[in-house]
């Protein structure tokens, strides 16, 4: 097992393809979806609306104990069943995207209690509307608390990209490997698909801690 | 100039003459079984300065946040500007206030807290422009221009542009006093706004204020522990001890003179304190 940088140089460009075509558009899109809905959860969890706050807190909960394998399979395989059957793509990203939101909602929530109660007297004081508060005081202050953390969260869905393959998305990983089939050598196809994962996440993941210390700091 | 001496007397309201501006009728206020505040009768005129005094857990600081409306009182009606604060007229009947009623009684009080609780998300300038926008759909401009008008007055001009974060702890509770008056309030509720600072600080916040006190005639509540500040700005002093009043009178009298043992042993220990 000698590696032949000649093939590797030959696989890399439809490997990078199925990176920037699927894996990195899922985790952008992904990642978008789960921070706004990760947000409304997270405020519908603590204004306390009856119906909507339990049936929330009862959905994350189910959602964050039931793996992603799962809930694709589900989506793509069983809802056809019933009579609607959603493009992989799509399964792809509302699944991430959802899965994520309720991870996401924990985060956000965190962020929220962390703002000091004075800040809330402070806009009763000024007779602000809770919607006001809500936008303008208290949700940027967390916002912006839980930055790092949200972040860590993109890096971890992003790996979990290669789940799609079940769901016949051809991400990164599923054509690495049908590459390897095809000319029986997996080495180098698995190794660059490997590489440009860790391409991706070790700089993120630096430039998240630089901006944890910067928030500190600040 | 639309800073608080012009706005605030006799600006729309329901109050009438000779008719006091805050009043507790019987107010009671218990946190589970402990009781803070029993059957507390007071009024307070319009323009009078009033300061609270008293030992910790007497409920003075519960007073200005029941008036605030971030505390509920247990029972009792509390009437601000001919109102009833914590309750609406409904035909005949005064049924527990709605949000939106809150809210316009609010617009009428302001508060400076111990731990200036200025938004750290948003420049010196901002913190005082934006509930004057938000709420009072004041103009950018004019809320601004505004805004310098009362930075000056806190001698805080050069600092508009700076973050809560880079002033000192009697900059920020300055700011937050200017914040508090930009809503233009007819009643000032002052919660040991110098208990968190440096002892270097307070006179310069301590001055702010008596100026304010000279050039306006807004109502102020006070909670204090400097009793010279008390002695200076207030028409009427109240001792608090076990949730009621148990003297009161102008402050040459009771910190001169008073009638109770509880005050001098209070007076007594706040001195010796210092």
């Amino acid at each position: 097992m000698t590696w032949d940088m000649d093939y590797a140089l030959d696989v890399l460009p439809p490997i990078l393809e199925a990176f920037l075509r699927y894996t990195l558009l899922v985790t952008v899109l992904a990642s978008v979806l789960a921070a706004v809905l990760g947000l409304v959860f997270a405020v519908v969890r603590r204004v306390r609306v009856p119906v909507l706050t339990p049936l929330t807190t009862a959905f994350v909960e189910f959602v964050r104990s039931t793996p992603i394998p799962i809930q694709l399979f589900f989506l793509f395989y069983v809802l056809p069943e019933a009579g609607l059957t959603l493009p992989g793509l799509f399964v792809g990203v509302v699944t991430l995207g959802v899965h994520y939101a309720c991870y996401y909602s924990e985060v956000y929530r965190a962020g929220i209690d962390g703002v000091p109660k004075g800040q809330w007297e402070a806009c009763t004081s000024l007779s602000m509307s809770p919607r006001y508060q809500w936008q303008h005081v208290v949700l940027p202050q967390a916002v912006r608390n839980v930055l790092p953390a949200l972040g860590n969260y993109v890096i971890s869905m992003f790996k979990e990209t290669p789940f799609l393959f079940l769901i016949a998305v051809p991400e990164m990983v599923q054509e690495a490997v049908a590459i390897g089939g095809r000319d029986f050598r997996y080495l180098e196809p698995v190794t660059i698909a490997g590489l440009i994962f860790l391409a991706a996440s070790y700089p993120s993941s630096v430039a998240i801690r630089r901006l944890e210390k910067r928030l500190v700091h600040a | 100039m639309s800073t608080p001496d012009t706005a605030a007397p006799g600006a729309a309201g329901h109050h009438r003459d000779g008719e006091p501006l805050i009043t507790f009728d019987k107010v009671v206020k218990q946190f589970g079984d402990h009781v803070v505040l029993r059957d507390l009768d007071f009024t307070v005129a319009p323009g009078e300065r009033v300061t609270l005094i008293g030992p910790s857990g007497s409920g003075k600081t519960t007073i200005l946040r029941l008036l605030m409306t971030l505390e509920a009182p247990s029972g009792g009606n509390i009437w601000v500007d001919g109102e009833p604060l914590w309750h609406m007229h409904k035909g005949d009947q005064l049924v527990p206030a709605n949000e939106k009623h809150l809210r316009a009684v609010r617009t009428k009080i302001g508060m400076v807290f111990q731990q200036f609780n200025l938004f750290p998300n948003m420049s010196v300038l901002r913190n005082i422009t934006e509930a004057p926008v938000c709420v009072l759909g004041k103009s950018g401009e004019e809320a601004e221009h505004q805004a310098r008008e009362l930075l000056e007055r806190v001698g805080l001009e050069a600092k508009a542009d700076a973050h809560p974060s880079q002033l000192s702890g009697g900059q920020q509770q300055r700011v937050a006093i200017a914040r508090a008056l930009a809503m233009e309030p007819k009643i000032l509720l002052l919660d040991e706004v110098t208990s968190a600072l440096d002892p270097e600080l307070v006179a310069g916040v301590l001055n702010v204020l008596r100026n304010v006190a000279e050039t306006t005639d807004i109502t102020m509540l006070i909670v204090t522990h400097e009793m010279q500040f008390a002695r200076d700005v207030s028409q009427r002093v109240m001792m608090f001890d076990g949730g009621q009043v148990i003297e009161q009178g102008p402050p040459e009298k009771i910190f001169g003179h008073c009638d109770h043992e509880r005050t001098k042993r209070f007076l007594r220990a706040v001195i010796e304190e210092r």
